[in-house]
């Protein structure tokens, strides 16, 4: 036998970047970061004003001058996309950093205190539960009015429990692990063994889970949108859009499916990204 | 006076309303730079008193009691939490069997000895690197200057223990305890380790109480040995003595489980019977039922001893 690889190196390389969730996830960052350039670079883009009407333009189809067609108001279609990314992506990331801070700290000091304190905050958590998310989230928006700004505040008060959760349970392990008990033989004291130590051990599953949970902050926010609570017209936000364009579903289909697809390929991104960052740390592990 | 005093220390477990005794009032001294082997069968309450010492109990339902526990002139069971914790790490170090998974998985091993030397000393985030390349080197990690800096993952399992070892040797502690520190790894690395601790007691003064239940590692570094069963020490000596002319009945018993001490035989000895449950134990000498010479005061009173804890020890000693 000779002693030569039955696989050409270059090649196992490439099936090692398969299996370990790396390609996922470059894929899932690739979208991400062209969203994000449209976004950035929106006024340079973008081949008309978003919000400028023209009546005599109006609802035209997709066209080399409008190659994603035009609105009931004569709106370019594609510079409302582009701009409009810059609404979405604020919403998928500001929406989930809240909950995420929040939901850490609280479960990580009612998991790893224990006793009546970590009691109350389950019983918090389970009457946030109790409720239909997106029943809670309007009825908050509802008292505080329409706006960016409530969707953030609902986004937080609702959101934090499924974080929560996902943390306590990782520091209830945790705090019972060998390391933990090492720690203590030095000496340290309880905040520094909880978010010096246990806690970055217990954040890999809410990482990835915030990452997925970023599409369904985008989906909330686009239907929120949808429901005239969220982001307010004329301003461009792909949910916003697809309410407008519903009246013309028969006669215009792309002012919903242009902005529908958006939010589709934005949250594919963000998907991909989160399975293939939990296949790389999962493979870690 | 001895570097540490330990009178009549208890581990008690409250189950359920009713109190069971793990630990039965264990005395012993350990002098600087002395090494005390704490043997004793699994459960015979051997690491629970260290960890009644250290006052790490695994579980709330767990409480200590004593005389004293003094260590240099410092009654450890006076002390509140906050106090125990300047003593842990600082004066009292415990290094543990697993050491894969005794060191925190997500930080640098330098940092980890840092941290400690940080906490304890006072030291600066650059001076503590230094010192945490020092220990490092001390324990015999080749090339801590680039070690220092790696993730336990990267490091061996006869790695991990020594860095595990300059973890809990970077706080500069007068006594460490040692909970079965080369029952994990292979016996090549068993006798490196064995001697480096040997090697940090000669440089250090270090005291060490070492717990195993591993006569062969005992006979090979230890000072001392104490003997537990059930709860309660039974016999207390030097090494030499206590290995070559045992009295308590146990302690000869084990001496004769080892392989070595029964080659002519087809099987090798056991004691028979099992160790008896701490909630359940048999009224006099709880090694009564096991016992080959047990006499009928031994059904009856608990012996007493500081040295021999037994009615009727084998032959005096020479």
């Amino acid at each position: 036998m000779s002693s030569r690889p039955l696989i050409a190196p270059w090649r196992l390389r490439l099936r090692f970047g398969f299996r370990n969730g790396r390609l996922t996830a470059a894929w899932g960052l690739l979208i991400l970061l062209a969203w994000l350039a449209l976004a950035l670079f929106a006024p340079w883009i973008a081949p008309f004003d978003p919000i400028a009407q023209n009546t005599d333009m109006s609802l035209l189809a997709p066209s080399l001058a409008h190659p994603f067609g035009t609105d009931n108001y004569g709106r370019d279609i594609l510079s409302r996309v582009i701009w409009g990314a810059r609404i979405d992506l604020q919403l998928a990331v500001v929406g989930v950093i809240f909950p995420f801070i929040i939901g850490t700290f609280i479960g990580a000091v009612s998991g790893y205190v224990g006793g009546r304190f970590d009691s109350f905050c389950m019983r918090v958590i389970d009457v946030v539960l109790a409720f239909p998310f997106l029943v809670l989230m309007l009825a908050i928006m509802a008292i505080l009015g329409p706006g960016l700004k409530s969707f953030y505040i609902a986004m937080a008060l609702v959101g934090w429990v499924s974080y929560a959760r996902l943390i306590r349970s990782q520091i209830l392990v945790l705090k019972e692990s060998e390391f933990a008990l090492a720690a203590k033989s030095l000496g340290f004291g309880h905040g520094r063994i909880l978010f010096r130590h246990l806690l970055p051990n217990a954040l890999f599953g809410s990482i990835v889970f915030s990452m997925s949970d970023a599409v369904l902050v985008l989906l909330n926010g686009a239907a929120v949108s949808y429901l005239g609570l969220g982001v307010q017209p004329p301003t461009a936000e792909w949910g916003t859009m697809v309410a407008e364009g519903q009246a013309f579903i028969t006669t215009a289909w792309w002012i919903c499916t242009f902005p529908g697809l958006a939010i589709v390929t934005l949250a594919m991104g963000f998907s991909l990204l989160a399975d293939g960052v939990a296949q790389v740390l999962g493979d870690r592990s | 006076m001895s570097l540490l005093q330990v009178r009549d220390l208890s581990v008690i477990a409250n189950n359920g309303g009713r109190d069971v005794t793990l630990v039965d009032r264990v005395s012993f001294d350990l002098a600087e730079g002395e090494i005390l082997g704490l043997v004793g069968e699994s459960g015979s309450g051997k690491t629970m008193a260290c960890r009644g010492l250290i006052r790490l109990l695994p579980s709330a339902n767990l409480r200590v009691q004593g005389t004293a526990v003094s260590l240099a002139g410092q009654d450890l069971l006076q002390l509140d939490d906050a106090g125990m914790r300047a003593v842990r790490g600082g004066q009292l170090g415990m290094i543990f069997q697993n050491p894969g998974s005794h060191l925190d998985p997500l930080m640098r091993i330098g940092e980890q000895i840092a941290e400690g030397i940080r906490l304890h000393q006072g030291a600066s985030k650059k001076d503590a690197r230094l010192q945490a390349i020092e220990v490092l080197r001390q324990v015999g990690i080749p090339d801590p200057k680039a070690r220092v800096d790696n993730y336990p993952h990267e490091f061996s399992g006869g790695m991990r223990q020594r860095a595990m070892i300059a973890v809990a040797l970077g706080c500069n502690p007068k006594v460490l305890i040692a909970d079965e520190p080369t029952t994990a790894l292979d016996v090549t690395v068993q006798a490196q380790i064995l001697r480096l601790l040997l090697d940090l007691r000669d440089q250090r003064g270090l005291s060490i109480i070492m717990i195993t239940h591993d006569l062969g590692v005992v006979a090979q570094t230890c000072d001392a040995i104490a003997v537990m069963y059930a709860g309660r020490l039974c016999e207390h000596g030097s090494k030499y003595e206590l290995l070559a002319h045992p009295q308590h009945p146990y302690t000869a018993g084990l001496i004769d489980c080892q392989p070595a001490h029964s080659s002519g035989h087809a099987l090798l000895r056991t004691i028979p019977g099992q160790p008896p449950l701490l909630d359940a134990l048999p009224d006099g000498c709880r090694f009564h039922p096991r016992c080959p010479q047990a006499g009928t005061l031994c059904a009856e009173v608990l012996p007493q001893g500081a040295r021999v804890a037994c009615h009727y020890p084998l032959g005096e000693r020479p």
